[in-house]
């Protein structure tokens, strides 16, 4: 098992900058093998954790995304309904139950995200992203998954885990979750990084972005999600505006405050939070950048 | 080597580990009285990391116990103070909470909730207790039988309104009025899902298995069902001073809601908010309503309508309220605090919800108007705004809930 600081060192060569606590939570999924809920705001990089993550473990990422009336067909398995039709047809005038047999066999099994994740030999990091998206049902269903680790087919029987995956769940609160659903995972809030750790992160990620430019674009950033706004700007959005800034060859934000404007639409993604920075909003955050 | 049994042999290494268990069970206790879910698997989870070494590094232990023992965003912020407090000695400030305590059920003066109505006597000289309430302008008698029963003397009320509902006959009535509407707001909601399910996906599984026998030729079809999803009624009850003559009624309206509606939760408001859902679920209605009238109790003074409505949106929407969600106001709107806070909180709630229905008892009072700078604030977040001082108001609202 890796320790702490080599599960960050790892995380930072797959593109993650994490805080400690992280590292802790991600070598406690393999001591206590329990799957790992990341909680926390849209945009601040809950699903970036999963990637990294496979990256730790030089591993697959096989994700499910959540959304409202998912159900098992979609995330567990699904039978080849064209392929079985066909061979009906080739079977005309056979004994029924003996097609039966034969079209509801492995052959005919289109596996989806979660069958997929417990029948990988090297266990795979299964990511059910936006859990608080699918239905209460489901969120039952996946809790018996998650603990027994294998599923029952009618027409196949038990399909027990080959290997047990490295699950993460996230959710961005808009529905709650059941206590033993949280219960049963460890529980990480991810916050919004602090400048320091953002300008790591944008470093990271955008090439020809320096350390003095990526610190200027994270403070701003962070005074601008001071600001009262409908949607608060993610990581996602900074390494967008970033990338943006570096393209038009900004070097310093102080020598293009008209650019910095102009580019804020990267950050910005509503009408009322864009008509709300005005240019004189951008010009006090910008002089709050040191 | 020693020989006096003063180095550590195995009974001093079992007495270390006995000591580390009772604290850590200790520990355990102290999260679940602060409210964090903490099972049995937890408990041994953490003994076992305290035996991998995690003991001698605290910064560490913290770190891990917080992953393993937090579940929701509101424990991972308190974990840190606590285990400092605990482990480490360090002190803490203390939170109040918003829902009901404990110590309010001790104070007796908190029993004068007014929630039904008998005829008020003459004089009210056959009073048994007179308990002052917490506004001071009722008196509450207790009758032999009623447990609850509080009447007003303030009986200078229009006939038809709530305030002046008084026999059980008519509570009964307005309870069951409340119960119709809520199977009302169901059977339409189902009735509209039937339709939309019409040409809903196939169930390929099922239609393969069925038409086998037909050589695969799918002649019977078999479709798969929607679940129907209900619709879910938030209701926020203002529960201040001003409201008192109309709180009564509509605890057992909600009740009655709570209690046809699966899909339903309920708050109370004054200066500060609780959830009162659970209580409300008692099946018994008076006892429902004994539970309530501790928690009802305000400070007597004004109405935090804005704050009220911050710390739901805060601490509780994001569980109780889905995409069809429709939440329920019923308040008079008298506003001591910020009105300002007000608008914007009830912009938040409008962007979360499907409908505000914003209920005022007042509306109907000859010459009222939406002058206080609470209610106007609030009213263009609202979708509907209107009177239910009757059981005729409370019944034409069946209409428009229903299409929600």
């Amino acid at each position: 098992m890796k320790t702490r600081e080599e599960i960050a060192q790892a995380l930072a060569a797959a593109g993650y900058i994490a805080d400690g606590e992280l590292a802790t939570a991600i070598s406690l999924m393999q001591l206590l093998r329990r799957p790992l809920l990341l909680e926390g705001e849209a945009g601040v990089g809950k699903t970036e954790v999963a990637k990294a993550l496979a990256g730790v473990h030089a591993t697959e990422l096989i994700r499910l995304q959540c959304y409202e009336g998912l159900d098992q067909s979609a995330a567990l398995y699904e039978w080849n309904y064209q392929r079985q039709l066909l061979s009906i047809q080739a079977h005309r005038g056979d004994n029924p139950d003996a097609v039966e047999d034969q079209i509801f066999s492995e052959k005919y099994l289109l596996e989806r995200p979660l069958l997929a994740a417990i029948r990988r030999d090297k266990p795979p990091v299964l990511l059910i992203d936006e859990i608080d998206r699918a239905d209460d049902e489901f969120e039952a269903f996946l809790l018996e998954l998650l603990s027994d680790f294998q599923v029952s087919i009618p027409e196949l029987g038990t399909i027990k885990a080959v290997t047990i995956p490295h699950v993460v769940l996230t959710s961005n609160g808009t529905r709650e979750l059941s206590d033993a659903l949280r219960r049963r995972c460890l529980y990480h809030y991810v916050d919004y990084p602090d400048a320091d750790r953002e300008a790591r992160i944008i470093m990271v990620r955008i090439d020809g972005a320096g350390a003095s430019l990526s610190l200027q674009i994270a403070r701003m950033v962070e005074s601008v999600r001071k600001e009262e706004l409908r949607k608060v700007p993610g990581v996602a959005e900074t390494l967008d505006w970033a990338a943006a800034l570096v393209g038009l060859d900004v070097r310093d934000l102080h020598d293009a405050p008209e650019t910095v404007h102009e580019t804020l639409m990267c950050l910005l993604k509503t009408h009322e939070d864009r008509s709300r920075m005005s240019r004189e909003v951008t010009e006090r955050l910008l002089g709050k950048v040191a | 080597m020693s020989c006096c049994g003063a180095a550590p042999d195995i009974n001093d290494v079992n007495e270390v580990s006995r000591l580390v268990s009772a604290k850590l069970a200790a520990f355990l206790k102290t999260l679940r009285d602060s409210g964090f879910a903490v099972g049995l698997a937890e408990g041994q989870d953490a003994a076992s990391l305290m035996t991998a070494g995690f003991v001698a590094r605290p910064g560490l232990l913290r770190s891990a116990f917080k992953h393993l023992f937090s579940a929701r965003k509101s424990d991972w912020e308190k974990f840190d103070g606590i285990f400092d407090a605990f482990w480490l000695g360090k002190r803490v400030r203390s939170r109040s909470t918003t829902t009901g305590s404990a110590k309010s059920a001790n104070n007796p003066s908190l029993k004068s909730l007014p929630n039904t109505r008998p005829e008020p006597r003459a004089g009210g000289d056959t009073a048994m207790d007179q308990i002052p309430s917490g506004d001071g302008a009722d008196d509450l008698d207790r009758s032999g039988e009623g447990r609850m029963e509080g009447a007003s003397r303030a009986d200078q009320l229009a006939e038809i309104d709530f305030r002046k509902m008084a026999d059980p006959e008519q509570i009964e009535e307005a309870h069951a009025a409340a119960a119709r509407l809520a199977q009302t707001m169901r059977t339409r909601l189902t009735r509209r899902d039937l339709a939309r399910r019409r040409g809903y996906r196939l169930d390929l599984r099922r239609t393969i298995h069925g038409n086998i026998s037909h050589g695969g030729v799918p002649i019977t079809l078999v479709r798969r069902q929607r679940k129907e999803k209900p619709l879910r009624l938030v209701m926020l009850l203002d529960a201040s001073g001003s409201m008192s003559m109309y709180t009564g009624v509509f605890l057992r309206f909600i009740h009655g809601v709570l209690d046809e509606f699966r899909e339903a939760e309920a708050f109370l408001f004054h200066t500060r908010l609780a959830h009162v859902s659970d209580a409300m679920k008692e099946k018994d209605a008076a006892r429902a309503l004994d539970r309530l009238s501790i928690m009802a109790q305000g400070a007597g003074g004004g109405t935090k309508i804005g704050e009220s409505l911050q710390t739901f949106n805060r601490w509780h929407a994001a569980r109780v309220i889905h995409s069809r969600t429709v939440v329920m106001i019923v308040s008079d709107g008298y506003e001591t605090g910020d009105a300002a806070l007000l608008g914007r909180e009830m912009a938040a709630l409008g962007r979360r919800c499907r409908r505000i229905v914003w209920l005022n008892p007042m509306m109907a009072w000859e010459g009222y108007a939406p002058e206080a700078a609470g209610i106007k604030a609030a009213l263009p977040h609202v979708d509907l705004y209107a009177p239910a001082n009757t059981l005729k108001s409370l019944t034409a609202l069946e209409p428009y809930l229903a299409k929600l």
